[in-house]
């Protein structure tokens, strides 16, 4: 039986399937244009690293220190405005102690950007701990790790949050370590489910079949299979905590004064602000870039590391 | 069916038993009780006798049981503020809150299952890109920021509605919806997600193929199948909702629970304290379990087993 | 419903065609099929898989996926014309005129509503008539294709009832208007083999009774040989040859024809312990402009010939039925007569 498979002289290789005349690109690169073409990953990234940098340079940039209280020149208008109080001095204009707002506004990215990461660090470890081990052992372990968290998500967060602070003290420390002991139920849920997936496939099962230690076969190949959704989930709950952390603190039981916590900020300014909105728009709005960004981040890596998952 | 329920049941009641030790080892976290009810200038004596009269001189475990059995029977101590029973005041401002979870989660619900189905049915339209852009908007935005933002536009500059106070319909507004669109893009997202879903399916082909009306199929047979989910999702979200109600309650002076779990939280009300962490975890169970419920009922396959 | 008076087909399709977008170009999934369907006739369109025989019952139900694309010289029903129908109105039609039945009878219903809703529904959607009066006719159709305890069944859920069960319930539902055609698209593929029998066994019967059109799609031609009238052999995306269900099995004219039938072991004649025949290679790409025959690639008796221009389908005529192929109807018997003497 002969198989004639040689084509004669037709412009496109159209025949047969296998001869592929197009290269494939390698994953670096598909990663790449993948990314670049990603418009809210761009956009959130972009905006990530202009916060971030502004936040690391604020004590050299900013007009002037966040505490300081000038009566004499409070209440000043930001740059936009048409009055004949507002200067380039201030280009945000002055709060109700005649602090500058840029200034505040810059150091109050640090407090929301450690805050933030550093919940998201603690919540991570205690979430991701937990719920490797619930996915990847299964039985009496997941069962009780599904308990833990159950009643963890039973309790609401921002009660509790409130409660605790209340009764211990406020300050930057403690609200770090309340958050981050309160959001880290996501991390769990979410790194279970991964795990379980992961868990199940082939090359786990090879591995365990060459006797590798349990140990090793977290290290090297459940976790960097799990590692996209972590990091995605890693964005979500900075997101979060920077959230959180803005609601304590607007109502009094986050970072306390004189601190420039963007949801002190505009607590602070509540009772002004039908005469002098900027001094809750602006803050409020640079919280809302921040979130958004993160989210988009977020969002995107998601996408670019898993489209199939996009919906 | 039955098995499911009674199992979901006990897990229930055992989550509810922890978190009420949780609660109750709260107000330990401040050191001794005794001592921060007597106030500053209290004697040895004064902080002996507090001690006595609340029981704080029990062992703790026998402070728990007492402090449990009470709680089951409806007995939550008195306020230390306002010398009523705590239950009496808890029950007293729970509707109210439980009127706005209800309201928020009706307009999130309104705004959101409509725009999943919209956007599901023309994927990666102008409609959809807008859909999922007021959904990664809503998720950034400080509910705080926007009840406040909404207060100086629709209460101050506008005076279309009223800020502050219950005395009418027009009082939930802005707090339902400052309250509500934070859940607006998780179940518009899961909404389109499962409506996506569905609308691939083989039943939704027959659907067309017997002739049916395209609203037909959209709703009686693709929407039936993909809201399973978002109900579930829903009531998680009505527990949060009552939790998280505390801000918008606060700004807009609305006398619910929140407001009084920040009043209590402001004048070291303990017992209150306690209570309505309790009263809201309890709801939260209760609701995930209904939730469950719901769910198992709304599937024919979990149903008639 | 306008009626020409020229066609007593109740099926007309000729030059039917469907594209479809894809990342790499237009994919010519179906290409120029031309076929027709009498009342009391069945109709066996085969073809292995990916050679467009569902996309072409898609097309004729105007169900395809929003990506692809139907061209039609001439799409009837009954003699009305169905290409020009808005999709209301092509609404109407389905279901009622034209029914379908698909390959999957476990995910095929609803499982969130009884099995009588879902039957009922496809009778009150056409037709005004009360609930009471839909339900007789689902118990009536559910004792016709072999469902015992009918009016018990109403009220089950899908998940209650085995393949071959829901598969009938398909039938039924099929049935519930009364329709001039049906379309079952592998209606037995997904069950068993002793089912399958009962199934086509319980069309075939239906069919007579009602007089209705049927088409038949499937890839296995021991199915075919059991209940089709005529048949039309597909593949990549092209009818390859056409007739009676006797003049192919006795007398296949093309090449592929020829090698699906010697894939069917023949009780009797093929001996055991010998290889089935097979046909090597795998099904070409559609997308963009193609040159020669399709299945160049993998027949036996390819010349240079085969490879240019388009080879057309010689119509069917008193001696030879219509197949698609350079080689003359004496050059096509003598090669099969070859391959039967190897044998």
């Amino acid at each position: 039986m002969t198989l004639a498979t040689s084509n004669p002289t037709t412009e496109k290789p159209a025949m047969d399937p296998a001869t592929s005349a197009v290269i494939e690109p390698s994953p670096g690169a598909i990663l790449r244009r993948r990314i670049f073409g990603h418009t809210g990953f761009m956009i959130g990234a972009i905006i990530i690293a202009l916060i971030v940098i502004l936040a690391l340079l604020a004590p050299y940039i900013s007009p002037d220190s966040p505490y300081n209280q000038v009566l004499s020149r409070k209440l000043i208008p930001p740059i936009w405005f048409d009055s004949p109080k507002a200067t380039w001095d201030h280009p945000l204009g002055t709060d109700h102690f005649g602090r500058d707002y840029l200034t505040r506004l810059l150091w109050g990215a640090r407090i929301s950007l450690l805050i933030g990461f550093a919940a998201m660090l603690i919540s991570g470890v205690i979430g991701t701990t937990l719920g490797v081990l619930a996915g990847y052992f299964g039985g009496r372990i997941d069962t009780v790790i599904n308990f833990i968290v159950t009643t963890r998500l039973s309790m609401p967060v921002v009660l509790v949050a409130l409660a605790v602070v209340s009764l211990i003290g406020s300050s930057l420390t403690v609200v770090i370590w309340v958050l981050g002991l309160l959001i880290w139920d996501r991390f769990a849920v979410v790194m279970r489910s991964s795990t379980q997936q992961i868990r199940s496939l082939d090359f786990v099962a090879a591995a365990q079949a060459l006797g590798c230690s349990t140990w090793r076969i977290l290290a090297s190949e459940i976790m960097p299979n799990i590692v996209n959704n972590l990091i995605v989930v890693a964005t979500l709950e900075m997101a979060h905590a920077i959230l959180l952390e803005a609601a304590l603190s607007f109502l009094g039981l986050g970072v306390q004064p004189p601190e420039p916590s963007w949801g002190l900020m505009i607590s602070e300014a509540k009772g002004l602000m039908f005469f002098d909105g900027w001094l809750i728009a602006i803050p409020g709005i640079a919280l809302f870039l921040l979130v958004l960004a993160i989210n988009l981040l977020g969002d995107g890596i998601r996408d670019v590391t898993a489209p199939e998952n996009r919906n | 069916m039955l098995q499911y329920l009674v199992r979901r049941l006990g897990v229930a009641v055992l989550v509810a038993l922890t978190v009420s030790l949780i609660t109750f080892s709260m107000i330990y976290l401040s050191g001794d009780p005794a001592v921060a009810l007597a106030g500053e200038s209290a004697t040895q004596e004064d902080i002996q006798n507090i001690r006595r009269v609340y029981g704080y001189d029990q062992p703790i475990m026998v402070q728990y049981a007492n402090w449990l059995i009470n709680a089951l029977q409806g007995d939550f101590g008195q306020s230390h503020y306002l010398k009523k029973p705590v239950a009496e005041v808890i029950f007293e401002r729970l509707p109210t809150t439980m009127l706005l979870g209800a309201l928020a989660l009706a307009f999130a619900l309104a705004l959101s299952i409509p725009l999943g189905v919209i956007a599901a049915i023309r994927p990666n339209s102008l409609i959809d890109r807008a859909a999922l852009t007021i959904a990664v908007i809503g998720q950034a935005m400080p509910s705080f920021w926007f009840a406040l933002t909404m207060i100086l536009w629709l209460g101050i500059y506008w005076r279309v509605l009223p800020i502050t106070g219950t005395n009418s319909w027009a009082n939930f507004v802005m707090p339902a919806v400052a309250l509500g669109y934070y859940v607006t893009p998780a179940v518009m997202r899961l909404t389109r997600a499962g409506m996506l879903d569905v609308l691939q399916s083989d039943y939704i082909r027959t659907a067309r193929a017997k002739g049916l009306r395209p609203m037909t199929v959209l709703f009686k047979h693709a929407l039936r199948n993909a809201v399973i989910p978002v109900v579930a999702l829903a009531a998680v979200q009505f527990g949060f909702m009552l939790g998280g109600s505390i801000v918008i309650e606060t700004i807009f002076a609305i006398n619910g629970l929140g407001f009084l779990a920040w009043e209590s939280i402001q004048r070291a009300d303990l017992p209150m304290m306690q209570a309505i962490v309790l009263v809201l975890s309890v709801f939260y169970i209760v609701l995930t379990f209904l939730a469950d419920m719901l769910n198992a009922w709304l599937d024919p396959r979990i149903r008639v087993v | 419903m306008s009626d020409t008076g020229q066609s007593q087909h109740i099926l007309e399709v000729a030059d039917l065609s469907v594209d479809i977008l894809v990342a790499s170009g237009v994919l010519h999934a179906v290409q120029n099929v031309s076929f027709h369907v009498d009342r009391g006739e069945t109709l066996a369109i085969v073809g292995e898989s990916g050679c467009g025989k569902s996309l072409t019952s898609l097309a004729l139900m105007n169900l395809l996926p929003s990506k692809a694309k139907r061209t039609a010289a001439r799409l009837e029903l009954a003699g009305g014309d169905l290409l020009t129908l808005s999709e209301r109105q092509m609404s109407d039609i389905r279901g009622r005129q034209m029914s379908m039945i698909f390959q999957e009878p476990m995910t095929s219903l609803n499982p969130a509503y009884t099995i009588g809703s879902q039957l009922t529904e496809a009778l009150r959607r056409h037709r005004k008539v009360s609930q009471k009066e839909a339900e007789d006719r689902a118990i009536y159709l559910l004792e016709k294709v072999g469902i015992t305890a009918a009016r018990n069944r109403l009220h089950q859920f899908p998940h209650q009832l085995s393949g071959g069960l829901r598969q009938r319930v398909m039938i039924a539902m099929a049935l519930m208007c009364g329709p001039d055609l049906i379309i079952a698209d592998e209606p037995t593929t997904a069950l068993d083999v002793t089912i399958q029998a009962q199934i086509l066994h319980l069309l075939a019967e239906l069919q007579s009774e009602f007089n209705m059109g049927l088409i038949l799609i499937t890839h296995d031609l021991g199915v075919v040989a059991r209940v089709a009238d005529r048949i039309s052999v597909m593949y990549a995306g092209e009818v390859v040859e056409s007739g009676t269900a006797i003049e192919i099995f006795d007398a296949p004219a093309h090449p592929y024809t020829q090698g699906l039938l010697e894939c069917i072991p023949v009780p009797g004649k093929t001996k055991r312990g010998e290889p089935l025949g097979s046909i090597p290679g795998i099904v070409p790409s559609l997308v963009g402009d193609m040159q020669g025959c399709h299945f160049a690639g993998r027949c036996r008796y390819v010349t240079d010939e085969c490879r240019v221009g388009a080879i057309t389908l010689q119509a069917a005529t008193e001696e030879q039925h219509a197949y698609r192929c350079v080689l003359s109807p004496e050059q096509s018997q003598r090669h099969l007569a070859a391959r039967e003497a190897a044998q």
